[in-house]
């Protein structure tokens, strides 16, 4: 193997809008800088090229939905030295693990006129519930400038710039002031892994938890704030219930709030 | 008691055009996404006259007053130490050239900071920041740049907040030390005006150029009575006993466990603290490898990556973080610092999303003990 080789990029798709790996496209400025230091190898959303031999590095996006991806993710995981998983899909299991708390034959045979044709499994769920992953880079959709450091951080060897602290530090460093304290607004920041940069706060809107469950959240404390600012049971149970939806501490919080509307 | 003098608004606006003419940048409170911020200010237009803030555990409101009053608040979000501990700060930076790695050291700033409007709570907890960043061996030169040239503008509290507790603390309301400047707002015939206070050299020469005339007695007085109403209107007070002793004795007490089911470890409470000073060094290259940098931010003792070292994080469980912020502010700072590193500010109260209150968990390990100790009578 030549010494001065690049190293190798896949860049796989599951289950999953794409947004992820459009952050790659959308990375511009730095694209360049990504295209020299990198082979891109493998990248079926930007570039023609058969699948052969191993990558240095994988970026999987998408969540696995049938028993056909469940199978793929297995020869993706041995043609990849480094496999990292990017976006909410790959690493919760997307906004489609909403089905998880449903009978997925159900909707299929609501949408589709020939359900008989659907080959799906009952949940949809991370890579990491399939294949050891070596990190996992959150976010609906990620942020480009974490991807970047992630790559970067791979080829120098060092460890990203991906704290899971919450969004709330984030809020802090760029001087916004709480939208819970002072405006009431109910926000999942206290509960939600940074990385967006407090988007939403940033413009007076709560956090809707797109990076998922920050390290040791909360959120049972944080459920009996938000219920009194008004939020009742099915408010509560749909809170947690979107693009993390099945990521543990979402859905636990979640489902308790379920069970409760359900009873009463 | 000092000789003190007395000017009008005009008199306060004439201060902000003097030091920009002195090639300082005015900071001072504005109202900014609903609530009082610390920002720049240009002029008195800038400040928000009229308005007051309702404070309570986990809730912050602006409202209006039923006066002109400029300064008819207690403290908001944010605490000078944005302005003199920044949240993020570049170290340094390197450069691959050939064979050689150049490195070059982020120079300290040479802005000059004027603070409008810094309470007595804020000038303890600059002193308690001082001591830190720049009293002992190694100095923070980033914080010294900007400590070093600022012009200190205090005010005497006229209203105090409901998550206010200084006066339990010994840091207020009354401004004693650490200004320039030191201001009481005043209703005088014929709209408002402030008792000023001279604090330093620099503050006397910037008052000469004032449109200012000496106070009467009883407009010190006055002045006095102002303080006097605000010490007494305290939204909160902390339990008056040795409180670095009480927590040393209760490092196994239940009350932590309580408290971890309420906590979120959000750090919320650290970064609106004025006196919390924690950072941590986050390292950054490009992708070619011929660049790097080193940039420090803002970390809390709340966070799994603060404590982590090889193996992982010393305080996993969020009761042993709360209990380590707790004791370290209200308990073994005295022993790391000679102070409590607590101003009664409030802010960690009115900040907390879920409203969790020092004093209060203070309170609860205190009476506690009071309860033991009556039982222990009894039998």
């Amino acid at each position: 193997m030549d010494a001065t080789k690049k190293p190798r990029l896949g860049v796989w798709k599951f289950a999953s809008c794409d947004g992820c790996q459009l952050s790659l496209l959308d990375c511009e400025d730095e694209l360049l800088a990504i295209a020299g230091a990198i082979d891109i190898a493998y990248f079926p959303e930007a570039t023609r090229g058969e699948i052969s031999g191993v990558y240095d590095l994988s970026l999987v996006e998408g969540s696995v939905t049938t028993a056909h991806d469940a199978e793929r993710i297995l020869d993706v995981r041995k043609r990849s030295k480094k496999l990292v998983t990017i976006g909410a899909c790959a690493t919760a299991g997307g906004i489609q693990a909403l089905r998880n708390f449903a009978d997925v034959r159900e909707y299929a045979a609501i949408v589709y006129a020939h359900p008989e044709y659907i080959h799906t499994l009952a949940a949809s769920t991370a890579i990491a519930e399939h294949v050891p992953v070596d990190f996992e880079l959150r976010g609906c959709p990620i942020n480009k400038g974490q991807l970047v450091d992630v790559v970067a951080a791979f080829l120098a060897g060092r460890r990203p710039n991906t704290p899971a602290h919450s969004v709330c530090i984030e809020c802090k460093l760029k001087g916004n002031v709480c939208v819970m304290v002072a405006r009431a607004t109910p926000c999942l920041g206290p509960v939600t892994h940074a990385g967006c940069g407090a988007l939403c706060p940033s413009y007076d809107r709560g956090c809707y938890g797109c990076f998922g469950p920050k390290e040791t959240p909360n959120a049972p404390s944080l459920s009996v704030w938000l219920a009194g600012l008004g939020m009742d049971e099915k408010a509560l149970e749909r809170v947690y219930r979107s693009f993390n939806a099945n990521a543990e501490p979402f859905r636990n919080e979640s489902e308790r709030h379920g069970a409760q509307d359900h009873k009463g | 008691m000092s000789e003190r003098s007395i000017f009008r608004e005009e008199g306060l606006q004439a201060l902000i055009e003097a030091l920009s003419r002195r090639g300082f940048r005015v900071i001072g409170p504005t109202i900014g996404d609903g609530a009082i911020i610390y920002d720049d200010v240009e002029a008195l237009g800038d400040l928000p006259r009229g308005y007051t803030d309702e404070q309570e555990a986990g809730r912050y409101r602006l409202a209006r007053r039923d006066d002109a009053a400029l300064f008819g608040y207690a403290v908001g979000p944010q605490s000078w130490k944005r302005f003199l501990h920044q949240p993020l700060l570049r170290l340094w930076r390197a450069e691959r050239k050939g064979q050689d790695v150049i490195v070059e050291a982020e120079p300290p700033a040479t802005e000059k900071l004027a603070f409008l409007g810094v309470r007595a709570c804020e000038l303890h907890a600059i002193e308690i920041q001082d001591r830190v960043l720049i009293g002992g061996d190694y100095v923070d030169p980033h914080y010294e740049s900007k400590r070093e040239g600022a012009f200190i503008v205090a005010v005497n509290c006229g209203t105090a907040g409901g998550t206010c507790f200084c006066v339990s603390m010994n840091t207020g309301p009354r401004a004693t030390r650490g200004f320039d400047l030191a201001l009481t707002e005043l209703t005088l015939e014929g709209g408002n005006g402030f008792l000023v206070e001279v604090g330093s050299p620099a503050g006397a020469e910037l008052l000469a150029e004032l449109p200012s005339r000496p106070a009467s007695r009883e407009e010190m007085d006055d002045g006095d009575a102002v303080v006097a109403r605000t010490a007494a209107s305290m939204g909160r007070a902390m339990p008056a006993e040795d409180i670095h002793a009480l927590l040393m004795r209760n490092l196994d007490h239940e009350r932590w466990d309580e408290v971890a089911q309420r906590c979120l470890s959000c750090a919320n409470c650290t970064m609106v603290c004025p006196t919390c000073f924690c950072t941590s060094v986050e390292d950054h290259n490009d992708l070619s490898g011929a660049e790097s940098s080193r940039t420090r931010r803002w970390d809390s003792c709340f966070t799994m990556d603060y404590s982590y070292i090889h193996g992982g994080s010393v305080r996993p469980g969020v009761a042993s973080r709360y209990r380590q912020w707790m004791t370290h502010k209200l308990s073994t700072w005295f022993d790391q610092f000679g102070t409590s590193g607590c101003v009664g500010c409030g802010r960690c109260i009115t900040w907390c999303p879920v409203g969790i209150d020092i004093t209060e968990e203070t309170r609860a390990i205190s009476d506690s003990e009071k309860l033991l100790g009556a039982a222990d009578g009894k039998s």
